[in-house]
């Protein structure tokens, strides 16, 4: 955790497009040109495979050497009706010269299966202004007059922009060697997208290996055929390329999605139970660990419900190694009681919280940072918990170990929070060097010393020894209720003022070992921009842009939720002002009955309030999606405070 | 799992006495059938020598929730309803602990119910009893899942409005169900009998232990417990049988507790007070063999570990 946040910098902050990208030589008959940084999407049906195209198209250029940012555009059913708006299934990959840390702003090449796809990116202004666009050209001409029409309707209301569109006869060239071409095309996509940007065909034919050979040499060589003729025809219809340099480097990386980083940090770190009950978007943490866990001397138990699944993990956590359960937000809801109870028995637990939309079942597979207050406090009774939000892929595998390690030397409960851009955004990071003091050692089932006891806190630290089941001499009855420190319940005032007391110090201790949070550019100056979490990328590419552009603003990403990092208010101190950028809702300034007391702010700005005495504004937006580094760079231009001095003035 | 890299025994010639398994004086009401529970499995734990810090109590809320803290083994008195999850964690990662879960009518057959059902299914080894005493007690008669129809409580002061749920029918509908027993705290030879079949059986034994609330539900048993002729034992020679109850129950049943059919007819309510085993069967999957997974050392984890990175390399 805690890595240096330059990174963001790494990637320029131009906006390029298609026609401002520099000329290249020509070669052949096509346009070269380059960028430093150009996104991509595809997007079909649900089920016509634009998301295994753009992952193999992701991945590969990952490991030609890239900057990438992968995210997934998905809807909320696995069939919905085809060639509809709500229908649209692919991913955005932005690639880059250098480091990419998040999904960018517009696309500049889109491939669309069909045209009611592309309208629903179109409706979401995902678009740039005139992105090129690869689109399947049956519909146009197609026999059902109904379908004519729709194409006709869809390219009026996108003939405002000025998109580039490529017919391209997809199913036509597909038929040509399949009998089914709503299985294949994607590969022919995808060969598209491997000629425009001079992808290394191996590499590709690899990646296609791993994701088809179990299935039959047929399928692949099938797929491998289709990615050629995609090429093919692509050399000889198209008279552009892209070209968005690799950056090979001799640093080894990895690169996977956010849930498949905490899967692999779950494993670094040494747990081996992991209970849970489905939900999106966190499930995929399981798929990745029930595939392999066991290898590893591990498990995953699906348990009957969410409460299940966490009592499960309390009881294997409480007789042994720390266990970890893996959630949503409705599932934290359900799982709050329990969550007492571990805290109450301080009984290390790892708690995975893949934040999505809410409230109740809300927006299940896209992202929001909703949950922060929720992690914190949603709790009846004084439950002090600690809640760490990585804010990268690389971030979440890390995080798995710091929670584990703390869950067991504080005997407390650890909350991860991430949210559904991390969990299915894929980015390549540095190659961790695994430690084997990374994981727990196996639990000390050695005789317990005459006279000690399951709560013997320590009076400066809280912190106590743990007794496990099987240490002869050590029984005692965990519980609930208030209790001594030989776990005696006890109902009297002072023992009640004692335990509670114990609970919190432990917070304060590990506070104290927290480092101060770096500022990502001058430590003074007039807007600071706070966030948390998946947001990191874009509040320090926007921050960036703005440094740039000559503005006095830095940022600050909080890693520790709870217990907070230290020197806050310090660091607040070197701004004229303060203003948290966060995926949750507040009430808009300007609107009627909206005042300056009744105002609801961004989950973690109404945290820096009460925690530093500051009046840290707030900019948030709960639009289901990753924000983008232009909005962000708006919203801190309107928020400048200098600017609005001119407003005044004016 | 981890801890199978241990030894988790210790090399001891330790013989225990009951009063090792004794705890603090139990607070329950006088005259409730806890004390009896209690007492057996002090005598249980006694006759086969367990351990006391390789075996674990778990138990949910109410009165009957209360047994870890009166018994000196190792306890967990969790939440309303869920201690059969953590039973279930506790288990799954040690599968060498003796495991007994006690839990109330409200705790496992209303809040809890959810669990129950799963926990028959995944039939891990442990001893379950449901402590039945078909009232809310701690929280001051309320009507519980399992309190006879017409029988008022503070919540239901006319009377309860629907029939009661019968654990041991719910129990035997259970896909993979192993093993179900009923008894009374009133017959403490029997009782016993019971916890010592339960114990023996490999897999989930269930046991529904009939008992007194002196202070909410005292006239229900009252008929059964002073006239034996309104309960049938039932026997088999691979049931549960006690002799010296013979001459004082003189109703009783040869039941072969493998035919799943019959146990579920003999579940149904009915005027008689049936005790004995309704059901066993040892040969159906134990999930804690089921997900068995061999350990490693931290090593062995690195190198698997540096191999899946392998996958993910650019």
């Amino acid at each position: 955790m805690g890595r240096g946040s330059a990174k963001a910098t790494a990637t320029p902050p131009t906006t390029t497009t298609v026609d401002e990208g520099i000329e290249g030589k020509k070669k052949n008959s096509f346009n070269l040109k380059s960028f430093s940084e150009h996104t991509v999407e595809v997007v079909s049906d649900s089920g016509e495979g634009a998301q295994k195209c753009s992952q193999i198209f992701g991945a590969v250029s990952a490991k030609m050497g890239n900057g990438v940012w992968t995210v997934e555009i998905i809807p909320a059913e696995i069939q919905p009706p085809p060639r509809t708006p709500t229908s649209a299934s692919g991913n955005r990959i932005r690639l880059g010269v250098n480091e990419v840390t998040n999904w960018g702003d517009e696309a500049d090449l889109v491939v669309a299966f069909n045209e009611q796809v592309l309208l629903s990116r179109h409706r979401l202004n995902a678009l740039s202004e005139n992105a090129v666009i690869l689109i399947e050209s049956m519909w146009e001409t197609h026999d059902d007059e109904k379908i004519r029409d729709e194409w006709a309707l869809a390219m009026e209301e996108m003939g405002g922009r000025a998109y580039k569109f490529v017919r391209v006869p997809m199913e036509e060239q597909c038929l040509t060697l399949v009998d089914n071409p709503r299985r294949g095309k994607n590969m022919f996509a995808l060969g598209l997208l491997a000629w425009i940007y001079d992808r290394d065909v191996d590499r590709i034919t690899n990646q296609i290996a791993q994701q088809f050979k179990k299935k039959s040499e047929e399928v692949y060589q099938r797929n491998v055929d289709l990615l050629k003729l995609g090429m093919k025809w692509a050399e000889e219809n198209l008279d552009f390329r892209f070209d968005v340099k690799p950056t090979p480097t001799d640093v080894p990386k990895v690169v996977m999605n956010g849930n498949q980083a905490l899967g692999m940090g779950a494993i670094a770190s040494g747990m081996e139970m992991c209970a849970m009950y489905p939900i999106t978007p966190a499930t995929s943490v399981s798929h990745y660990l029930s595939d392999v866990f066991e290898r590893f001397g591990g498990m995953v138990h699906q348990a009957e419900d969410e409460i299940a699944a966490i009592g499960v993990a309390i009881g294997a956590s409480y007789s042994g190694k720390v266990a970890f359960t893996v959630t949503s937000g409705p599932g934290l809801a359900l799982k709050t009681e329990f969550i007492g109870l571990a805290i109450m028995t301080e009984t290390p637990l790892v708690i995975v919280d893949v934040q999505r939309g809410g409230p109740s079942t809300g927006l299940p597979t896209k992202v929001e940072q909703s949950d922060l207050l929720a992690a914190l406090y949603a709790q009846p009774g004084d439950a002090p918990r600690v809640v760490i939000a990585p804010s990268t892929i690389e971030e979440c595998f890390h995080s798995m170990i710091t929670a584990r390690r703390i869950a067991e030397a504080f005997r407390c409960v650890v909350i991860v929070l991430t949210d559904a851009n991390l969990a299915t955004g894929v980015q390549p990071f540095t190659r961790p060097e695994l430690d084997p003091r990374w994981q727990s050692s196996p639990p000390d089932l050695s005789a317990v010393p005459e006279g000690q006891r399951p709560y013997e806190w320590d009076p400066n630290t809280g912190l106590s020894r743990r007794i496990i089941p099987g240490q002869p001499d050590g029984m005692f009855t965990a519980t609930g209720l208030a209790h001594d420190e030989a776990s005696k319940v006890a109902y009297d005032p002072e023992s009640n003022e004692r335990g509670s007391l114990m609970r919190s110090r432990k917070m304060a201790v590990l506070q104290q070992t927290l480092k101060p949070p770096k500022v990502f550019g001058e430590e003074t100056g007039d807007l600071l921009l706070v966030g948390w979490g998946s947001t990191r990328g874009a509040i320090e590419e926007a921050v960036a842009r703005m440094q740039k552009a000559g503005h006095k603003i830095s940022s600050l990403h909080l890693t520790f939720m709870s217990p907070m990092e230290p020197n806050l208010k310090e660091i607040f101190g070197g701004f004229k002002k303060v203003m948290t950028v966060e995926i949750n809702y507040s009430d808009p300034v300007d609107a009627r009955f909206i005042t300056e007391e009744n105002r609801r702010r961004g989950q973690l700005s109404w945290l820096l309030r009460a925690h530093t005495l500051v009046d840290v504004d707030c900019w948030t937006r709960v639009p289901g999606q990753p924000l983008r580094p232009s909005q962000i760079v708006q919203a801190a231009t309107e928020a400048m405070p200098v600017s609005k001095k001119k407003e005044k003035k004016s | 799992m981890s801890c199978s890299l241990l030894s988790c025994g210790v090399e001891d010639d330790r013989v225990f006495e009951m009063e090792d398994y004794s705890g603090p004086v139990a607070r329950w009401c006088p005259g409730c059938g806890d004390h009896a529970v209690l007492t057996s499995a002090e005598k249980l734990l006694e006759a086969k020598q367990l351990k006391p810090e390789q075996t674990m109590f778990v138990s949910g809320i109410g009165c009957s929730s209360r047994f870890p803290h009166y018994i000196n083994t190792y306890g967990f008195h969790g939440i309303h309803g869920r201690a059969l999850p953590v039973a279930t964690g506790i288990k799954l990662h040690r599968p060498e602990l003796n495991v007994f879960v006690v839990m109330g009518d409200g705790d496992c057959c209303s809040i809890g119910a959810g669990h129950w059902i799963h926990a028959t299914r995944y039939n891990m080894n442990m001893v379950v009893l449901l402590l039945d005493n078909e009232i809310y007690g701690l929280t001051k008669m309320q009507t519980s899942p399992t309190t006879p129809q017409g029988y008022p409580s503070n919540t239901q002061p006319r009377g309860s409005f629907l029939p009661p749920l019968n654990p041991l029918e719910a129990t035997l509908g259970v896909t993979n169900v192993s093993f179900v027993a009923q008894t009374a705290d009133w017959v403490p030879a029997h009782l016993y009998a019971t916890l010592d079949a339960a114990f023996e059986h490999p897999g989930f034994s269930f046991v529904r232990v009939l008992q007194r609330c002196p202070q909410y539900t005292a006239p229900l048993f009252e008929q059964a417990v002073r006239n034996p002729d309104l309960t049938e034992l039932l026997v088999h020679d691979s049931g549960i049988v006690v002799p010296e109850l013979a001459p004082i129950y003189k109703k009783s049943r040869s039941h072969d507790p493998s035919n799943l059919d019959m146990a579920r007819q003999l579940a149904k309510p009915d005027e008689l007070v049936r005790l004995g085993l309704f059901y066993k069967n040892s040969e159906l999957p134990r999930y804690e063999e089921t997900r068995h997974v061999s350990s490693h050392t931290a090593q062995q984890k690195i190198a698997l570990l540096n191999e899946e990175f392998d996958r993910y390399a650019v």
